[in-house]
């Protein structure tokens, strides 16, 4: 569904990724996780086009992005942090959007009902708690019912109740042949919702494959074991610079 | 509809929400309904009126348009994520603020001579030619301040670039001006100084406001060799053209930068 080949990402002198493969199967959910700054953020924007990547290609679908932007209404993006016009409230934001495609029939609003948003729908967006917003955000990413879906910390910040109300969403979703990227610091989370994962350290991707594959190479039952374990091999290897 | 003239419908109920384009056109109307009440006729209102223009519009331009581009990013990173182009965005950013500050420009101006009425014909041209000018230096200023707001990051120090551009077209360009007539008093200076006219866009308005005045005495040093450089009528084809060239040149740049920035 997505191909990426040897994407480079410099900030100023900070070379954020340094040439990234990576194959998103379609229909399948696909964890992108590494620790804090290794890319993953990134990534994902590349993804988008919210950043343009200096060197490498984005493929999505077989067609290759360059400044493309019709492909985006094939994507719902539920960012790290959600941030929304501040003097909007969420039904303004939801009622733009969605003007904003031509009104589509059919949208997906099984999470507004779910995360029982209706009382907060009307206040400005500004005066929601973090939690809140989040969860507006995860409206948004499922309401045009994307072929994929692109989640950055969905859980982050949202309450027991609703995090799993979403990882029931993600997986029922993903029965119905939808594509997902998520990224998470969670390793149970990300054993209970993805099938492959890509391993991402210093802006390099050091593992990509199933979670099972992961899991028999390193011969831990637990996820969170294997990917401790790969971090550390990784990290051995590693030449230390000094300070 | 476009996505364009859709984000501009956003744009607008946005600015309109936030009130203070209101105060702007008010500002407008009692100054305008003050010089013509405590100032005599309109012959005095309209020129008492073009130095508050000349001096109002570019600041609050480049201030608001920088401020409303920073404070627009939530709104801009939204829209990134949905199938929307970035010229189309960007567009429709600059026209959601340029028209309303446009507009309110023109109404607070306008009511007071539609209920006051002027006292002679010509004065109707001269009125309409301080539309024009205000309009076009909203416009001017609104994309200087996108390249500003677009270029840097931080927005601090975006504010006091914008601030720094407008003390020197408004006032120490002026200053430069009269210290190289000064020191270069000996030599013919009527086409460097015009030269000098083009590189500013609020010589340009003022250049363009006074040829109709036909107050040339009026219009300083740059002014008065433009009007027997060239003559009012394409003088002020002139100095209208370089303003367009001033409306276009930062509006391309900032598209251009726009559409290759990272969010």
């Amino acid at each position: 569904m997505i191909e990426i080949a040897g994407i480079e990402k410099r900030f100023g002198r900070l070379r954020v990724l340094k040439g990234i493969d990576l194959r998103v199967e379609r229909g399948k959910v696909t964890a992108v996780v590494g620790p804090n700054a290794s890319g993953k953020t990134t990534l994902i924007k590349a993804i988008l086009g919210l950043t343009r990547p200096d060197a490498g290609r984005v493929v999505f679908d077989g067609e290759r992005l360059n400044g493309a932007w019709q492909y985006r209404a094939r994507i719902g993006y539920m960012p790290q942090q959600a941030r929304f016009p501040e003097n909007l409230t969420a039904r303004e934001v939801l009622a733009m959007l969605k003007d904003l495609r031509g009104n589509p029939a059919g949208v997906d609003e099984d999470l507004l009902a779910a995360f029982e948003l209706e009382h907060e729908l009307d206040k400005p967006l500004r005066t929601l708690s973090g939690g809140t917003r989040q969860k507006i955000s995860a409206v948004v990413a499922f309401l045009f019912r994307p072929d994929v879906l692109i989640l950055d910390e969905p859980t982050a910040g949202l309450d027991p109740v609703a995090s799993s109300l979403l990882k029931d969403k993600i997986l029922r979703e993903r029965d119905a042949g939808r594509t997902f990227i998520l990224t998470s610091h969670i390793m149970s989370e990300i054993e209970e919702l993805s099938d492959d994962l890509a391993f991402l350290l210093d802006g390099r991707v050091r593992f990509a494959g199933a979670v099972s594959t992961l899991k028999m190479d390193t011969g831990q039952a637990r996820l969170e074991r294997a990917v401790a374990q790969m971090m550390r091999a990784v990290t051995d290897d590693e030449p230390r610079v000094a300070a | 509809m476009s996505t364009t003239a859709k984000i501009i419908k956003y744009e607008l109920s946005d600015v309109i929400r936030g009130k203070w384009i209101l105060v702007y056109a008010l500002f407008f109307l009692v100054v305008t309904d003050a010089l013509f009440r405590f100032g005599g006729g309109s012959a005095r209102a309209l020129l008492s009126l073009s130095n508050v223009v000349l001096l109002i519009i570019p600041l609050v331009s480049i201030v608001f348009g920088t401020m409303y581009l920073y404070n627009a990013r939530e709104f801009t990173e939204l829209l990134l994520t949905q199938p929307v182009d970035r010229k189309s965005l960007f567009r429709g950013l600059y026209a959601g603020l340029a028209v309303p500050l446009a507009a309110g420009f023109v109404a607070g101006v306008g009511v007071p001579f539609a209920l006051h009425g002027v006292e002679a014909a010509s004065h109707y041209v001269t009125l309409a030619t301080l539309g024009f000018s205000g309009v076009l230096l909203t416009c001017v200023f609104v994309a200087l301040a996108f390249l500003i707001a677009v270029r840097f990051e931080d927005k601090v120090r975006g504010l006091a670039v914008v601030i720094l551009l407008w003390l020197f077209f408004s006032v120490i360009y002026d200053g430069l001006v009269l210290l190289i007539v000064n020191a270069f008093a000996d030599y013919p200076l009527e086409q460097p100084m015009i030269a000098l006219m083009l590189l500013n866009p609020i010589d340009l308005a003022r250049v363009l406001l006074l040829l109709t005045f036909d107050a040339s005495a009026l219009m300083g040093y740059t002014g008065a060799v433009f009007e027997k450089f060239f003559g009012s009528l394409l003088g002020m084809g002139l100095s209208t053209a370089a303003l367009g060239l001033w409306l276009a040149v930062p509006l391309l740049l900032g598209m251009r930068r726009f559409r290759k920035k990272d969010f």
